[in-house]
Parts: C-alpha cells; structure tokens; sequence
C-alpha cells in the first residue's frame, strides 16, 4: 500500500507500483487537469508538483511518491486565483489549451524557486514545454507579469495555505 | 415541441399548448442562402439537441449552438459574438452549446480556414431576426409603433421610456411569424459592440482551471481503455499474432482484431490489434507484451532518400502545364544566364499537442461517438461504414481539440473506437500514444521543385518556369492516385503573383507510399517556401533589396484572375467578384511589415532580416523574420513581425494568437527533422526525433498588425504558417550568405 497525499486529500494506492502516477491521476481520481501529450518526458502537458516542484507525470512511477505531496492544476488554487493563472487570463494566453495546464504548473514552480527570473531563465525553465498552438511569447509574458504580482511576496504554495488534509 | 414555423413555406406545421422559448434556425440545406427557418420549442429539448443556432430562455439566457469544432481558433467565441451583437444580448446571459455532427447544419469541416467566411452573413442575420422580434413583440404588447421601440442589451425600450426585457418577451414573440430574412435590418458597422473586438474568450477560465473537457476527459460513459499496434506500414496487414503475455497482464480484458482496410484509405483505421484493459496503464503493458507479425504489402519498398531523388528527377524534366503565358521555355532554354533552383521539404506530421482519442458506446441500433474531431459529420460517415448502420444513426459528440491541424479531419480514431464497442458490447474509448500519432498519420506532402528565371537589363523577372511534384492528397481517396487535384495546385502554386510576361508552372505525378492528409495550410506550405525563396535569390543576383524586389515582381496594384491564362482556379471557392486576388492588398501587407519592422535598419554582423509575402485562404500576410547566426551555425530567431489582411475579423485578439501561433507553427517545417520513411516504416516516434518548435526555438516576441478592412471575412487559421519558413530562411541569407534550399535547416549551418 502507497500513501501520498493528491491536492491536500490522502490517498491509497495498492495496484501495479510502477504506474504513472499520470494515469492513476486520470483515470482513478478523475483529476484530468493532467494530460498526455508524449509518455516520455518530451512535452510537459502531464506536469504536476511533487512537494512544490514541477514534475513530469507520465514517468513518475506511483511507488516513488510514497509519503510525498502531490498537486495537480486541480489544486492550484481554488478558483484560478494563483497569479500565473491570473496571468494567463490577463494575457489571454491559451488556444487550444490542452498544453496549458502543463504549462501553468511549470511556471508556477519557476516562479516559486525563482520569484524574478531573468528572460534567459524563463526560456530555460519552460522548454520543456510543448505548445503547438505556438503562444510561447504570450507564456513568457504572462510569466514576467506573474513575476512581477508575486515578487517580493511570499508565494502561494499549496502545501502551505488551505490544508484540507 | 410547441410550435415550428417553416419559412420557406410561411406556415407554421405543428402546435401544442405547451410553450418554451424561442428557438430560431438558419435552413443550412437547399439552395437559397438567405432562406430561414424559426422554430418552437421546448427550452429542454433544444439544450438537449443543441441543433439550432440560437434559443431564448424564458430565464432570458440565450443559447447559441456552436456547430464548429474548437480547435483553439476561438470559433465557439466568435460564432456568439456575432449572434450576440446582432441581437443585442447581453454577453453575461450568452451560452454556447456544441452542436453535434448533424447534416442539417449544412458543412461543419472546421478546416480550410473558413468558419466565419461560410457562417457570418447567416449568423448575423439570426441575431437580427431575434432583435427585430423583440422590438415587435414590444410594440404589439405596447400598441406602439415598431419604429419606436429600440433593442439594447436584453432590453426594449419605447421612446416614452417605459421598458421590457427580453425574457419577459419571450412568450409574446411565440406568436409573432418571423420576418423573412431580408426584411429584417442589420447594424451598420459602427453599431457593433462586440464583432472587431479583441473579447476574451468563453473557455478561457475553464481552460486556466484544467476544466475544459478535451477527448480524453469525458468520464461519462465510464470506458474501458483500447490501444492498438497497427501496421506499421501503409497496406499492410496482420499476418500472425500472439496475445497470450498481453492477457496475462492485470487489467487487460480483451484482445480484438481489426480488419485491414479496403481500397483507398479514405479515414478508414489501418487495422491491427487493440488491447482493451479497464486502465490505461494496463493497456499500455498489454500493448507492449503482444507480439505481432506483418504482412507489408506493396509500401514495404517505401524510401525517403530514393522517393526524393525520384521527385527531383520529375521536376527537372518537362510535365503538365497548368497555366503558362508568354514563351517562358523558349526563353530559358536560350538563357545562358538562367537563375536555377531546386526546393525540397519532407513529409511532416500535425502533430497537435492532443492525440487523436474517441469514446464510442455501441448498440443495436445506433452508436455514440464523443471525439476530438474537426469534422463530425466525417465522423458519421466513417463509424457507420465501420459498423454498417447507416450514418443517421451515428450520434457524434464534439469535445473541445487539443489542436487539429488537420490530423483530426481524419476520423480513424472514432470508427477503431466504435468497432471495439461493437465487438466487445462496451463503452471502449481507443487512446492513441504520441507514437501511434507519428507513426500512422495522414502526412502532409513530401515534395520537390524546380524553379528557373531569365532576369532582364533591369533584373526583373523575364521569364519564369515552375515545376512542382508531390505526393497528392488525391491518392488517400483515390487508390493509386498520382495527379495531384487543382484543389492542391491552387494553394500557392496556380496562383503565383509574380508579374512576368512569360511564365509556366507545370505538375509532375507523383505516388503515395503513405497515406497523404493536410496540415495547416497545406501545399501552400511547400510552394510559398520556393516562390518566396526564389524571389529573394532573384533579388540577390539583381543586386536589389529583397523588400523592393519582393514588390516590383508581384508587380502593380490590380486584380489577377489566374483563369485567364488557361489556369483551373477554384480561388478557395470564394467567387472572385468577391473575393478576387487583388495585388494591392498583398502589397500593402508588405508595406506595413516593412514599416513595422523598421526594414532596411542596419544590422549588426551575423543578424539579418528575411521577408515574405503569401496569399492563402482569401486572406493577405507578409512576415519579416530577424534571425542572428552565430559563426558556429547557431540559429536565433530574435524576433518577427507579420500583417494580416482578412477582410473583416470579428476577435481581434484571436487573430493575433493565430497569426502568432501560426507563425511558431510554420517553423516546424523550417527546423523539423520532418516524418522519413525506411522500409515502408516511419523512422521517427516521439518529440525526442521528431522536433517540434519549443519556447527556446521560437521567437519571443511576435508582433502582428490587422490590416483593418470592411472586405468580406477571410480566412485567419492557417494563412500566417506559409510565409514563415521562407521568411526565416531568406533572413538566415541575409545574416550569413548561406541559401536554404532543402528542408529542415538540419545542420545545413554548420557546415
Ligand atoms: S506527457 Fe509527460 S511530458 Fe509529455
Ligand atoms: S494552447 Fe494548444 S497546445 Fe498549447
């Protein structure tokens, strides 16, 4: 038996070990905010936190999340108030959005080990990235606007505020 | 259902005593464009169906039925603003309902760039006749006259004052017949509140918190889990297959064969062997644990290095004509000055950021389908071919896409999923891998041409020959099919602006080893890279900036009509009176991107600026890309710049996110490895070989200007993507003297 805690709830995991947590995501708790976009740690669409830190999903095996915090863009915030979500709407970033929530939950990991990152260190952090519908420049300015409403502030992680556990 | 008015006949057909709101539908079947339709119905029913295009609520709530796919153009935005403003609803009491795959909405194939084109005029006048109710419903209450009575924002007011609202109207309008479609006035353009407006869109917040329901989210019905290994080759078959290791694995419940198909491919799956399990990570193992043998069929020989050679022995001999003026041969063949080019690019992959994925639940008789689809009506027709019901009986259910391309006009996804319920009586939704998306696609054209020029004392274009040979689409409708349709010819190759006296453009056949679809934009995607990578060679050898040149050889303000130089042109099926390739619109692109741009600044060394202009879709871009070369071969895009002219545009932000996307997206056909071929086998699989443009490849800042323009709407989608890699690989010239000529880029830098 696994136990990890998902958006602040615990959890239980007894099945195959060596599942995605991605999938167990989707397809047990129905948490679909993640998404499949390559299986290989290509694209960043599966991107979620383990403990604050942007993880690619599609590749993090259930058993290594043992005793850790996991959140998803589910758990981001309550209603999309965490400032890159903000950001996003404010800079009307997405298309399709399918890669987005990826996105968001890299920038928001960017931003809270690195409330003022450079251009360069932006470019660096969110290559990993994929976005065919191509909005890259609108996610890099919706990052430095980001930066720019959590800098100098303590930043929201979701670990820290609204514990539900 | 209370009552339903047919207008083409002015009476109404049936009646009952319940009423419910008001519901009005454009006739999108028969001929007459301007005919309507208003129907009666139950507010219930028409959420349900969703089959009309605008329903008022007793609750004052307006439904508009977005019968589009969204793909991330924004359409579901766009189609409720024009009802919207039209109507003068209140943008907080707007909802918009997708409409499933139903012939009566006349065409839903969101692709060719072309949803507000075919829909706005029909759209508006929706809108118009609901108002115009209103207002008349006002004035009968009232006893008034109807001139008196206004319409703003959900309201009718009298000249007196005294107001009603839109919801309070709603019974009253149940008894009024709707006015014939011409008679009900439209607002001028000064009028609109919310066409040509940069509105945020009606997904975004849904989108932001992970809410928005792509394929692979619809959690009702519960499905099992379907992957398939599929031939690997295009008329293959399978030949033998053990699945004993699959069944072994935990969670895996099924192993179902798929027929191979038959004759052309059309959208018909490839066949192969599913893997049903009640988890996706079961049915991943179980995949991986089946061992399968092939059969390769007559593709097996398919090569990329040979079939390249082959095109570029095509195109370097005499073929078709497809439209000629003047004596261009004779001249070149005089010519011992001739500029000669031969261009190359190789297949390419859509590969939006979803992968193709559909649920199908099927019985006795009939079969839902929930899918990521661009063309559900594709849908209808595929799954019940698949499963031999007839089409109406196919119930196809639009989630949002995750990107199309064009990859998901091709519905082989929905029939695999729908033949796995058939077969296995349950809801079965069928997830392809992003290996399953680069390995069996519908690729966009492998192609090669050839291109030379006379230039004259001046150093303008004296004569021009352009051959093109590529893999058509024809040949995955149309087994064995070599000649590529006009419908292919027309994007960018038929319609070439240059001015010149004496000009040839010839085809040359070419087969299809792999099955052939398009991707955003399609062939102009090839052709724009040669013309506008030819022009910026000619504008070299005549010693001239590429911009003035660029502008002297598509030559002077004036309308061009290709079919007067024996060409087949079909303009987008736009009619040309209203839609005609008009030179001062592409100039003028040029002009404002040259001004954006600052063109003819001066650069620091290893920096230069590229520029290109192209006309797709009935609509006008030109781009200047800024690109730095570093004396290694590094490639930079610094930034770049673009126009837009496409008539009239009713999302001003959407335009700009698509010309910017677009333009990310056509560096994909300039850095991409491109999809190769070996032994019939697609030698790429993932995002490792098969590259795509990430955050560190694209441009940071794309700045795009619309063009403002009361012509009628063009297209938005795809024509920004043309004109990139031409524009990209003309500024690398200018940074470092060395000319693209082969794509991808690859290393050709380095060397
Ligand atoms: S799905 Fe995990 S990185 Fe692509
Ligand atoms: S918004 Fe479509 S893939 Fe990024």
């Amino acid at each position: 038996m696994i136990t990890f805690t998902v958006n602040n709830e615990v959890r239980e995991f007894s099945g195959d070990p060596s599942t995605p947590v991605l999938w167990y995501l989707r397809d047990e708790l129905q948490l679909t905010g993640p998404k499949f976009g390559c299986g290989m740690a290509q694209c960043g669409a599966c991107t979620i936190h383990l403990n604050g830190v942007a993880q690619r999903s599609c590749i993090l095996p259930i058993a290594a999340i043992s005793g850790q915090k996991i959140t998803t863009i589910e758990g981001l915030s309550e209603d999309g108030e965490h400032p890159v979500q903000q950001a996003w709407v404010e800079h009307k970033v997405p298309q399709c959005g399918f890669c987005q929530c990826g996105q968001m939950m890299q920038a928001a990991s960017l931003l809270a080990s690195n409330p003022t990152p450079s251009d360069e260190e932006i470019v660096q952090s969110m290559s990993g990235n994929i976005c065919r519908c191509g909005t890259y420049p609108r996610i890099h300015k919706a990052i430095k606007s980001a930066s720019k409403s959590i800098a100098g502030v303590e930043y929201y992680v979701p670990e820290k505020t609204g514990e539900k556990a | 259902m209370s009552q339903y008015f047919d207008l083409t006949r002015r009476r109404f057909l049936k009646s009952s005593a319940t009423v419910g709101a008001l519901v009005l539908g454009t006739c999108f079947v028969g001929a007459v464009p301007r005919a309507m339709a208003g129907v009666l119905a139950k507010p219930s029913e028409s959420a349900k169906e969703a089959n009309l295009f605008v329903a008022l609520r007793p609750d004052g709530i307006v439904e508009i039925t977005c019968h589009r796919s969204e793909m991330g153009q924004q359409i579901r935005t766009a189609i409720a603003q024009i009802v919207a403003d039209e109507m003068e609803a209140a943008w907080d009491k707007v909802v918009v309902i997708q409409g499933k795959g139903d012939l009566k909405y006349g065409d839903q194939n969101t692709d060719g760039s072309r949803s507000i084109r075919y829909n706005m005029q029909r759209l508006r006048e929706m809108g118009a006749s609901v108002r115009y109710l209103m207002r008349q419903a006002a004035a009968t209450r009232w006893g008034v006259s109807l001139d008196s009575c206004s319409a703003v924002q959900h309201i009718v007011s009298h000249s007196s004052g005294k107001t009603l609202t839109y919801a309070e109207l709603v019974n009253d309008v149940l008894n009024i017949t709707p006015p014939e479609t011409d008679k009900v006035p439209l607002k001028k353009r000064s009028e609109w509140r919310y066409i040509n407006t940069a509105m945020e869109h009606i997904d975004l917040k849904d989108i932001v918190t992970g809410k928005a329901t792509f394929a692979a989210d619809v959690l009702e019905p519960k499905a099992l889990i379907a992957m398939i290994v599929r031939p690997p080759v295009v008329g293959g078959k399978v030949k033998n297959f053990d699945a004993k290791a699959a069944k072994a694995i935990d969670g895996v419940v099924d192993v179902v064969e798929i027929p191979a198909p038959k004759g052309a491919p059309f959208f018909q799956p490839k066949g192969g062997i599913a893997i049903i399990a009640n988890n996706t990570w079961a049915a991943m193992k179980g995949r991986k644990a089946l061992s399968v043998s092939w059969d390769d069929g007559k593709n097996g020989d398919y090569n990329s290095e040979t079939f390249k050679e082959s095109l570029l022995a095509t195109v370097s001999s005499p073929q078709t004509s497809i439209r000629e003026v003047g004596n261009a041969a004779a001249i070149l063949a005089k010519s011992t000055d001739k500029l000669v080019a031969d261009y190359y690019a190789p297949h390419l992959a859509q590969a939006p950021m979803e992968p193709p994925c559909a649920t199908a639940m099927y019985y006795k008789d009939h079969v839902d389908v929930w899918a990521a689809t661009q063309n559900p009506q594709a849908d209808m027709q595929t799954v019940a071919a698949m499963v031999g019901l007839p089409k109406e009986q196919i119930n196809v259910h639009v989630t949002m896409l995750g990107g199309g391309f064009g990859r998901k006009s091709k519905p082989d996804f929905s029939a695999e999923a729908a033949y796995l319920s058939m077969k296995t009586g349950k809801a079965i939704r069928v997830q392809w891998t992003r290996e399953d998306d680069i390995q069996h696609g519908f690729y966009h054209a492998v192609s090669a041409q050839h291109i030379e020029a006379t230039l004259d004392e001046n150093g303008a274009i004296e004569a021009y020959l352009h051959r093109t040979a590529f893999s058509p689409i024809t040949s995955t409708f149309q087994e064995g099919a070599t000649k590529a349709g006009s419908f292919e010819l027309r994007l960018g190759f038929t319609d070439n602006p240059i001015n010149t006296p004496n000009m040839k453009l010839e085809n040359g056949e070419a087969p299809a080893k792999a099955r052939i679809g398009w991707m955003r934009s399609v062939s102009n995607i090839f052709h724009a890279f040669a013309v506008q990578s030819f022009i910026a060679e000619a504008a070299h050898k005549a010693g001239r900036d590429q911009k003035d040149y660029l502008l002297e050889t598509i030559g002077p303000d004036r309308i061009l009509d290709v079919t007067e130089e024996h060409a087949d042109y079909d303009n987008y099926g736009g009619d040309k009176a209203v839609y005609p390739l008009d030179i001062a619109r592409l100039r003028h692109a040029i002009e404002k991107v040259a001004q954006m741009s600052k063109w003819g600044r001066k650069l620091p060394k290893g920096r230069g600026l590229g520029i290109a202009a192209h006309r797709s879709f009935l609509t006008y871009v030109a781009t200047v890309v800024e690109v730095e070369v570093s004396d290694s071969g590094e490639l930079n895009i610094i930034k770049s710049w673009a126009s837009i002219d496409a008539g009239t545009v009713v999302n001003t932000d959407t335009v700009i996110n698509q010309v910017q996307g677009g333009s990310i997206y056509g560096i994909t056909a300039a850095i991409s490895g491109g999809i190769t071929f070996d032994k019939g086998r697609v030698q790429q699989s993932n995002f490792h070989d098969y590259r795509v443009p990430r955050m560190s490849d694209s441009p940071l800042e794309v700045d795009v200007e619309i063009i403002q323009s009361e012509a009628p709407p063009a297209g938005v989608g795809e024509p920004a993507t043309p004109v990139y890699a031409p524009a990209l690989c003309n500024a690398i010239f200018a940074a470092c003297g060395k000319r693209i000529r082969q794509l991808p880029i690859g290393d050709q830098l380095k060397a």
